[in-house]
């Protein structure tokens, strides 16, 4: 429990460095967590290639929600959006460092969630883009 | 008068539990769901033990025993609201069903398209959804009375929105989040010269203060179980006898009939003609307990107690820097201190505290609307009822002191 506030989610989520909006961007995509009401909207820059070569996230929420979209677009800055896709929760959880309930899961892997459907053109988000 | 606190802390065994080696819980949640009695445990369980038949159809020893429970327990439930009769207490699944079950049955039968139903800006999703649904299905109007900042109702703009002839008034008697107490009785007699009818969701008010059906004069009214004290699984919902008689049924099945034909079906007599199947008898027996609990201590005894910890509540939370407070003072509302805490979201005020085993919500409470009208994704909320100390404000408190030491 101690763990779940570290430091570093503490510090990403007071200082976060890819909180804002990209115009233009290639991708965009936002959902909200209806239990929480959190929301998070991200936009990516992706070159030619399917590089991602910028990403900002936006919204509100817990600590916990703020600092893993901190974190996870920190991480695939410079990645192919092949890559992207293949991130799970596992991958979340290894940025955020801390294990969690499945309530504080939801807050988590929302980011995630917004991410793959954005990435994938979906138009809804599902939980099992994050399964 | 006031309470024996430490007397009626020992009826309830969930309070001395250690949410952790060495955690004793603080449970300021009475407002989602209150903690059980010693003696309404112990009735279901006697009841699982001795008497357990299914009602009203058997003629063994078990099922008149367990029918005379269950009918018992009904005839107290009556009591306890004031209702002139207990066939106008008719069992649900809980405040959510009742308001439904008005929304399906009496609704659907007399409501047409561009009807007009008056609804409040505080309302509990289970008050707004029903009438959504029924907005998309016959086309009728919602139009809502608003919410002033320090979290009353416009009763000026109430009486301008009856001039537009409102065929139901469906309003909360207390909120869940800002606490307030809506004047009830003023709203239904204001209604009743306008010519409409009255449904109140009494999720939050027959918990914490004594109603009274036939001074309240109320057509329909709605609450649960498991927030006075009763078990989960269990609600009701009230109406006055001719409403009711003149209403079709709203589920079709077992025990809601006195007559079946392969092609037709004459329904029974109230209150049975709304509950049809195996009801919730073991928890019936329980709402009985629950009653019978509250009404040993006496529920303005409850109310005064609860007035005396909010107060104290609302005056140490206002003292904290950066704590901002939700709903009227303390002379106007219910046992409810919903709060934000500058920087912080209610999701981490509410995990940091129950590291010091402080049980409070975090969220919108099902009153999303709500929340969106004070601009705020989500409060948190701390909830009292009979069994809230003192003492137990004042860990609150140091834990929100804690809080915002983390997020410095």
């Amino acid at each position: 429990m101690d763990d779940l506030y570290r430091e570093v989610i503490i510090e990403h989520y007071k200082n976060p460095s890819y909180r804002g909006k990209l115009d233009p961007h290639d991708i965009s995509f936002a959902d909200n967590n209806p239990l929480c009401g959190d929301h998070i909207q991200i936009d990516l820059r992706v070159s030619a290639d399917g590089l991602v070569t910028d990403a900002r996230f936006d919204g509100h929420g817990c600590a916990i929600s703020q600092a893993s979209a901190d974190l996870l677009l920190e991480s695939i800055i410079g990645k192919p959006l092949e890559e992207v896709k293949k991130l799970n929760k596992e991958s979340v959880l290894e940025l955020l460092g801390i294990e969690l309930g499945p309530v504080r899961l939801k807050c988590a892997l929302l980011s995630l969630k917004v991410l793959k459907a954005g990435v994938y053109g979906l138009r809804e988000a599902s939980d099992e883009l994050v399964e | 008068m006031t309470l024996n606190i430490t007397e009626i802390r020992k009826d309830f065994p969930i309070l001395e539990r250690e949410v952790r080696a060495g955690v004793r819980l603080t449970y300021l949640d009475s407002t989602a769901t209150s903690q059980k009695p010693l003696s309404v445990i112990q009735a279901m369980d006697d009841f699982y033990r001795k008497s357990n038949a299914n009602i009203h159809r058997g003629v063994h020893t078990l099922a008149e025993e367990s029918t005379a429970l269950y009918e018992d327990a009904r005839e107290r439930i009556a009591k306890f609201i004031n209702a002139a009769s207990a066939r106008q207490v008719i069992y649900t699944r809980n405040t959510t069903e009742s308001i439904n079950l008005v929304a399906y049955s009496w609704a659907r039968a007399n409501l047409k398209r561009g009807d007009l139903v008056i609804l409040t800006e505080m309302e509990h999703h289970s008050n707004l959804v029903p009438w959504h649904i029924l907005q998309s299905e016959r086309g009728i109007e919602l139009d809502f009375v608003p919410v002033t900042e320090d979290g009353l109702l416009e009763l000026e703009t109430y009486k301008t929105l009856l001039s537009r002839r409102p065929k139901l008034v469906s309003f909360t008697h207390m909120s869940n989040v800002l606490g307030t107490i809506n004047p009830a009785a003023e709203i239904i007699r204001l209604a009743h010269e306008a010519g409409a009818i009255t449904l109140v969701d009494g999720a939050q008010s027959v918990p914490h203060l004594q109603v009274d059906m036939q001074a309240l004069d109320a057509d329909f009214y709605a609450f649960s179980a498991h927030k006075m004290c009763g078990p989960t699984g269990i609600g009701v919902l009230y109406g006055k006898a001719a409403l009711l008689e003149s209403m079709p049924p709203f589920l079709g099945g077992g025990d809601m009939i006195k007559e079946v034909k392969l092609r037709s079906f004459r329904p029974n007599t109230l209150p049975h003609k709304f509950e049809a199947g195996t009801p919730a008898i073991a928890e019936a027996v329980g709402f009985g307990a629950a009653v019978d609990y509250l009404s040993s201590i006496g529920m303005d005894k409850i109310a005064a107690h609860e007035h005396e910890i909010t107060e104290y509540a609302l005056e140490r939370l206002e003292e904290i820097p950066g704590v901002k407070l939700f709903g009227p003072s303390a002379d106007k509302k219910g046992g409810v201190a919903a709060f934000t805490l500058d920087g912080v979201h209610p999701h981490d005020v509410a995990q940091i505290l129950d590291r010091d085993g402080i049980a409070v919500r975090a969220g919108h409470h099902c009153a999303q609307p709500l929340h969106e009208k004070f601009g705020i994704p989500a409060t948190s909320r701390a909830s009292f009822y009979l069994y809230s100390m003192k003492e137990e404000v004042d860990l609150l408190v140091n834990g929100i002191y804690k809080v915002k030491e983390m997020f410095g």
